[in-house]
């Protein structure tokens, strides 16, 4: 690693929430974290309380019943929540980061229109299908009752 | 100027002197506001009459050379690029660039920057090294395959990129949207044959596989050089050359020197040297 | 040293495949009301009921797929979870112990899981 001199001044975990003034898809980014974060805990409960099917009638009703309060439940409804964007969000990044959608090389011309720019339409895209998948998540859950 | 301007302007900077202080500290300065003045005018007037001591990086003062990077009010810019109205008619706030270590006041310490961008081999790699040391003719290149990467060539170095980057915010060893834009740069040149080799150390930790297009580096590059864009389509290559889809276009040839040339009759000969 | 290369691009793939089998997942289990799924659903109910559980669980596409999507999402979360860790800029030390405690904690839950749909296909169908 290369040496430095000086008194450290990196901006750490304050960087990922807000060194200076941001925009749409700075957010979006910590977003796509936080729910991918979320997800991944989720996950690893999930498989551990659902293999409860293999043992028996009775031991799937006591899981399920261990996770049927009110808390439970909308906990499920973020964590469908948290899908709906981060896959859709997810969508956008697989585009954008294999280098569709983010413009040809130009002339810069102030002022600058940049590759951000060019995929704000997916961006704005993405958060209104991912909108769309919550609401419809949230009326299922409410249909249910 | 209006009348209702204010006459002065209050600048907020950042202070760190090696040896005398422990932490940095904001002082306040109340200098003239004058006409078309930057946020560099004001911090030569600082030192010009009242604290000779503060220290920065500045030289061409023309947005070319990339020395004044600086967090102004939060976001990292170019200082003789930025207006002072620009910024409002509140205090300007005038920092070090974020996530390098301070030498003092102002001072940034690039040297890992450069250190990062020298590991991506930022110049022609190509194997006939006899012909780039004493070139007999030109290497050929289109102007549709010199757009591939000119906007990646207008970069100055100035670190605003790695300053607005999240991930380098964090990770020592990532390499930042600079050195990767640049290894794009020279990637998507024609005239270059040294993907293979950049990819040694593309392929690994400090390549581009931690950025996650927060986008900051593009929205904050003076240059409009988009960093952005230059390391996700730089990321696309990999992947392509990883399934086994890249197509490896081979180094621009030498176009040799004309050695018949006729002069075309309507076009008159050049008058006599005069040296 | 290939690594990242090759695990960003398998990184993508795991996400593309987890979009489609993920998304079915939970239109089974969270959009049934307002789609109405009756094949899915034979018992009526919610998905979560024993009864949808065991008819689900005797057709061989459910764990097949169950299986694939636990590879897959267990492979994308934590290589995720590796990618937010090692940017917090660890140690070569600390990364690989983070790296095998990773790779062992993926195949202790990918055997678990597979156990899972596999043992309870085998109960759903003799029931």
């Amino acid at each position: 690693m290369p040496k430095t001199q000086g008194l450290p001044n990196r901006l750490g975990i304050r960087g990922w929430l807000g060194g200076g003034r941001w925009g749409m898809e700075r957010y979006l980014y910590t977003l796509h974290r936080l729910t991918g974060l979320g997800l991944v805990v989720y996950f690893l409960l999930h498989i551990i309380v659902t293999s409860s099917r293999a043992f028996s009638e009775e031991a799937w009703e006591r899981a399920m019943g261990a996770v049927s309060g009110g808390f439970f439940r909308f906990g499920e409804y973020l964590v469908f929540a948290a899908f709906a964007f981060h896959a859709v969000n997810g969508v956008r990044l697989v585009l954008v980061e294999l280098g569709f959608g983010v413009g040809r090389p130009i002339e810069p011309v102030y002022p600058y229109r940049t590759s951000v720019d060019h995929q704000r339409s997916l961006a704005i895209g993405a958060l209104v299908i991912a909108g769309v998948l919550a609401v419809l998540g949230a009326l299922d859950i409410l249909m249910m009752r | 100027m209006k009348d209702s301007t204010p006459k002065e302007v209050l600048y907020r900077v950042r202070r760190f002197e090696p040896g005398r202080d422990q932490v940095p500290h904001w002082q306040d300065f109340t200098i003239p506001r004058t006409p078309g003045m930057t946020v560099l005018d004001g911090l030569w007037t600082i030192k010009q009459t009242l604290d000779p001591s503060l220290s920065w990086r500045s030289s061409c003062r023309m947005g070319v050379c990339g020395s004044c990077g600086m967090l102004v009010n939060g976001r990292a810019r170019l200082a003789c690029n930025t207006q002072v109205t620009e910024l409002g008619s509140g205090v300007v706030a005038v920092a070090p660039l974020p996530n390098f270590d301070i030498i003092r006041d102002l001072v940034p310490d690039l040297a890992p920057m450069f250190d990062s961008h020298a590991a991506l081999m930022p110049y022609l790699v190509r194997e006939d090294v006899a012909e780039q040391e004493k070139p007999t003719g030109e290497f050929a290149q289109s102007q549709e395959e010199l757009e591939h990467y000119l906007q990646f060539s207008y970069c100055i170095k100035c670190g605003c990129c790695m300053a607005a980057c999240p991930t380098v915010a964090t990770d020592p060893v990532y390499s930042g949207p600079m050195p990767l834009g640049q290894a794009h740069r020279y990637n998507a040149d024609g005239r270059d044959g040294g993907f293979a080799r950049r990819r040694e150390v593309l392929s690994g930790e400090r390549g581009p596989w931690r950025c996650h297009f927060a986008g900051e580096c593009s929205r904050v590059c003076p240059k409009g050089v988009d960093p952005a864009k230059a390391i996700q389509l730089m990321k696309r290559e990999l992947v392509w050359d990883y399934i086994r889809l890249r197509k490896a276009p081979r180094p621009a040839c030498v176009s040799p020197k004309p050695t018949e040339i006729r002069r075309r009759p309507d076009i008159p000969e050049a008058p006599a040297r005069t040296i | 040293m290939m690594r990242d290369q090759k695990l960003w691009t398998w990184h993508v793939g795991a996400g593309v495949v987890i979009l489609v089998l993920l998304g079915l997942h939970m239109t089974i289990m969270h959009l049934d009301a307002i789609l109405e799924f009756t094949a899915l659903n034979p018992a009526g109910g919610e998905p979560i009921d024993w009864q949808n559980v065991v008819a689900r669980g005797k057709t061989l596409i459910f764990p097949v797929t169950y299986i694939l999507l636990l590879g897959a999402a267990l492979f994308h979360g934590l290589y995720g979870l590796r990618n937010i860790l090692f940017e917090l800029g660890p140690n070569s030390g600390l990364k690989k112990a983070l790296s095998a405690l990773l790779v062992v904690a993926g195949l202790g839950l990918f055997i678990l899981g597979t156990w899972s749909a596999l043992a309870s296909f085998t109960l759903a169908r003799s029931l």
